[in-house]
This record gives structure tokens, C-alpha cells and sequence, in this order.
């Protein structure tokens, strides 16, 4: 469904992706663990089209992005609940919600709207506050439900877990991991490796703009020199 | 007391005009946090387009149609040519950008037109309409009634329509926009050409009574600034009464002081609003949690 290959990209002159690879077929969550700067993040801006590409290729669907504006990858099924959740937080919850399902008018939208309320119960109940009033993890569930209004083929997730407390990581990672049966295939970035490897099919480890290991999930998790360097057993 | 009501009278038109001024730096604002300071040329062009192509010989009404839509397209160059190529520059960069483009929007008015003072005629006479011992143009209602279908027009915009939520969230996240579908480059230019079509607007509607000239952009700006901060940078409602309020203080200025303090008024008020209630009368106090 999603294809990578050779991806270059830079911040000025320094290059941050030295050529990556990566794979997500269709129906798979797909994780992409590493450390702070690896480039996780960078890789994610350039799927979503809002971060320039300098080498390599990238298709969706059988269709090349390359030239494809952001603003036009979500009506093509590719949509992004970004870093540090980038909610409107001059709009209400309600009209965070509506805004990502810009691309469709029709009933659709409304239906998608109670999915997301079932999903996350506590965006009902704050639907007609300022969404810049929420707390973090709320901000969060708002972030993902605001995605998954674009009605995703492909949802990529950049850190969903980051500066969240225990309990609300473990709900986060359940809807993560609900969406496999609903369709959404799924790009996870995350730094919380034990948590995003135990819900995803496979794993790519990132390390300096470069994939370093790749493998099934659970292998990668057994891993020795995974389990040293990023699960901290 | 008609002496008061004159005042008002006088206070209410030009604070209508003040409106219009501050409800196209609303939209703006709204789109990118940029306060445009050649909103006043806007003004401007109006009210000499209108002026020019008149006595060239095509009907007002057909004249005024031309002057908002040039200007219109003025707007969207200049946001082209201007800010967008700026774009990721500091917004204390853009408004100086503003300033630039506002200087050389006058400069060409100069050259292209002239240097003169010019007008034309009132939409429905210049038969006064006696108040209560005080009168009033019907060009005045004209100003008022403009001021208002705007104000009404953006509100609805702002918080019925889809697209006009675009435009809010276009300002408050760049980035999360784009990724959740909105062409941001067309809410930019969307937003300049309804900035300068507004100003535009106002010229037109204001030019009867004010008259106009190629250097009157800079006073409509500046007054219509201090009503945008007085109401709440960014909200329509605070727009119109700040406009209006602006109006009405500065011809009980020069009513009760003294004409030549009248200019000091939108100044004072400016000062004040910094000072003590730096969000204005509608404004609110940003509560983004991280």
C-alpha cells in the first residue's frame, strides 16, 4: 500500500534521512521505533508531504506522491495525526473534528463523528469547548480522531504516547490497535518501543536517518540488542 | 442636545467607515496573524477607481462594481508577490511588509491618478434628513447600512460555514490544515481578496462624504487599527463596535474640545487598550495547555 524507497531529505544543508526503505502493505500496523532525532518524525512530514524530499521515491496506492501537495495527500486516503497533536485550539472539539473531514459532505461525516465519540468517550462530553482546553492525553485522542474523519486507508501516527500518563498510553495503544478491524492500515512512530512493538505486525528500528534492524514484531522484541538499546531490559 | 445628536450623527458615519476598515483587518488577521497595514490603500483604491472610471464616463454604480473587484485582485497580488514569498518569516516581518506595500500602493495611486482631492456623487442625493433637530445624509445610512450587511456576512461566514473554519484554523495551525485537507495557499488569497474587497467597499460607500485622494489610506488605517484592538483583534463583533466606538470618540473630540485633538483620539484609545485590556472589549485571553 505504501512504499519507500531510497528517501533522502534535509533541513538546510544537513540531511536528516540518508536513504530509507520501508514497506506498509495493506491491513498491517507497521511501527517505526528509535531514538529522539533518528528521523521518525521527518519521515512521517515527508508521507504527509509538508516536509521536502531531496532523493528516493514514495508511493500510495500504486500512485507516486512525489509533486502531490499536502494539502491534496488526504483526499487520496493518506492523513496524519502529527507530533505534539497540532490541535485547533481556537475551535471547539466538535469543529476540530468536523475540519477533518474536510475533503466530505456528506452523512457520512456525522456517522464518522459518533464512531469517534464511541471511540473516545470524553470528546462528547467536551464537544463545545475550545479544544485548546483540554489536557494532553484528551488533546491526543482528539488529534487521532481528527485523522480518522479523513477516512484514512493509511493513518500515520507520530508519537501518540509522548508525555502521557500510563494508563491513557495503554487506551491510546488499544484504539491503536482496534483500527486493524476497521480497515485503517497503520504507520506508527513511537519512542515507547515495548508498548508500539506488542501491538504492531512488523517494526523497522530508525538510528541516524537510516533503517537499522527490520523484522516481524515479536522477533524484534526478542531481540537481545533491541531489548538492550530501546526496551531498557 | 441636538448639538449632541449632530455629534453622534457625524460620530456613527465615520465610525461606520472605521468598521469596514477593521473588519478587513479581521479576516486577514484571522488567516495568518498578520495585521495588514495597506488595509487603508484599500480604502483608498475604492474610493479612486470609482472616481476615475466615473469621470471617464461608465455609471457609478457599474464603476464602484470595477473598484471593488480591481482592488480585489490588488489584494490577492499583493499577498502573492508580497507575503507569500515571506512566508515562514516572523509575523513582525510580514506586518512590516504590509507597511512596505501600503507605501507603494500610494505611490502608484499618485502616479496613475494624481495628486488632487476628488469625489463623487452621494448614491441618493444630498437632501439632508432632519432628526430630532439634528441632520443627516442619506449617504451616511448608506455607510451604516454597508457596515452592517458586512459585519452580518463575515459573522456567518466566521461560524456557519465550513469554509469560514478553514480560514480560522488556517491561522491557529498552519501545519494541521494542510494535513487534514485544506488548500491553506487559497485561504490566503481567499482572505486578501475579501480583505481588500471590504476596504474597497468602504471607499466607495465613504468617498461622498469624506472625498478622496491618494494619501487618505494611511488615517483610515491607523483608525481602523485602534477599532480592531479596541473590539478584539481577530473577532467581527469587536470589529464593529470598536469601529463605531472609535467614530463616535473622536467627533465628541472635536465636538466638545477641540477639532484639532480629533486625530489624537484613535491614538489615546490605542494607548489605553494596550495598557489595560491588551485583548480588547471582545477579545479573548489565549488558553492553549500544552
Amino acid at each position: 500500500m505504501l512504499e519507500v524507497e531510497g528517501l533522502r531529505s534535509r533541513y538546510g544543508r544537513i540531511e536528516v534521512l540518508h536513504g530509507v526503505d520501508l514497506k506498509v502493505s495493506q491491513g498491517e500496523i507497521v511501527t517505526v521505533v528509535g531514538a529522539n532525532g533518528a528521523g521518525k518524525t521527518t519521515l512521517l512530514r515527508c508521507l504527509s508531504g509538508v516536509q521536502p524530499v531531496s532523493g528516493g521515491r514514495i508511493s500510495f496506492q500504486g500512485q507516486p506522491l512525489t509533486g502531490v501537495p499536502a494539502w491534496k495527500r488526504p483526499a487520496r486516503g493518506l492523513t496524519q495525526s502529527p507530533e505534539g497533536r497540532q490541535i485547533f485550539g481556537n475551535l471547539t472539539v466538535e469543529e476540530n473534528l468536523r475540519l477533518g473531514a474536510w475533503n466530505f459532505k456528506d452523512e457520512r461525516v456525522g456517522k464518522d463523528m459518533e464512531d469517534a465519540f464511541q471511540m473516545f468517550p470524553i470528546l462528547r462530553e467536551k464537544r463545545n469547548l475550545a479544544a485548546g482546553g483540554l489536557s494532553g492525553g484528551q488533546q491526543q485522542m482528539l488529534a487521532m480522531a481528527r485523522a480518522l474523519m479523513g477516512r484514512p486507508a493509511c493513518l500515520l501516527l507520530d508519537e501518540p504516547s509522548m508525555g502521557l500518563a500510563p494508563i491513557i498510553v495503554q487506551q491510546i495503544f488499544d484504539v491503536v490497535e482496534s483500527l486493524r478491524g476497521r480497515g485503517v492500515t497503520v504507520l506508527l512512530v513511537e519512542q515507547n518501543a515495548f508498548g508500539a512493538l506488542r501491538i504492531a505486525d512488523r517494526g523497522y528500528v530508525m538510528e541516524n536517518g537510516r533503517i537499522a534492524m527490520q523484522g516481524a514484531a515479536a522477533e524484534l522484541i526478542a531481540d537481545p540488542r533491541i531489548r538492550e538499546a530501546y526496551l531498557g531490559i | 442636545m441636538s448639538e449632541l445628536l449632530q455629534f453622534l450623527f457625524s460620530g456613527v458615519t465615520v465610525g461606520a467607515v472605521y468598521a469596514l476598515v477593521a473588519l478587513g483587518f479581521t479576516i486577514i488577521y484571522n488567516a495568518s496573524d498578520v495585521v495588514n497595514f495597506a488595509q487603508g490603500e484599500f480604502v483608498m483604491l475604492g474610493g479612486m477607481i470609482t472616481w476615475f472610471a466615473h469621470q471617464a464616463g461608465i455609471p457609478l454604480p457599474v464603476a464602484a462594481f470595477l473598484a471593488i473587484s480591481i482592488t480585489a485582485a490588488i489584494g490577492v497580488a499583493m499577498n502573492k508577490l508580497a507575503i507569500e514569498p515571506a512566508r515562514g518569516a516572523p509575523i513582525v516581518s510580514l506586518i512590516i511588509i504590509t507597511i512596505g506595500a501600503s507605501i507603494f500602493l500610494q505611490g502608484a495611486a499618485q502616479l496613475v491618478f494624481d495628486k488632487q482631492i476628488h469625489d463623487f456623487p452621494a448614491f441618493s442625493g444630498d437632501a439632508p434628513i432632519r432628526v430630532g433637530g439634528a441632520t443627516i445624509l442619506p449617504q451616511s445610512l448608506w455607510v451604516i447600512g454597508g457596515a452592517l450587511a458586512v459585519f452580518v456576512g463575515l459573522w456567518i461566514f466566521f461560524t456557519r460555514t465550513l469554509l469560514g473554519r478553514a480560514v480560522l484554523a488556517t491561522s491557529n495551525n498552519r501545519l494541521a490544515a494542510q494535513l487534514v485537507g485544506i488548500n491553506t495557499n487559497f485561504v490566503m488569497t481567499l482572505s486578501f481578496a475579501l480583505s481588500a474587497g471590504i476596504g474597497a467597499l468602504a471607499g466607495v460607500l465613504a468617498t461622498p462624504i469624506t472625498l478622496t485622494a491618494y494619501n487618505v489610506g494611511i488615517a483610515f488605517a491607523l483608525k481602523g487599527f485602534a477599532g480592531a484592538m479596541l473590539g478584539g483583534m481577530g473577532n467581527p463583533k469587536g470589529a464593529l463596535v470598536g469601529g463605531f466606538l472609535i467614530g463616535l470618540i473622536e467627533a465628541l473630540t472635536a465636538g466638545y474640545l477641540s477639532s484639532q485633538y480629533k486625530d489624537a483620539a484613535a491614538f489615546v484609545v490605542i494607548l489605553l487598550v494596550l495598557f489595560v485590556r491588551p485583548q480588547g472589549l471582545f477579545g479573548r485571553k489565549s488558553t492553549d495547555r500544552v
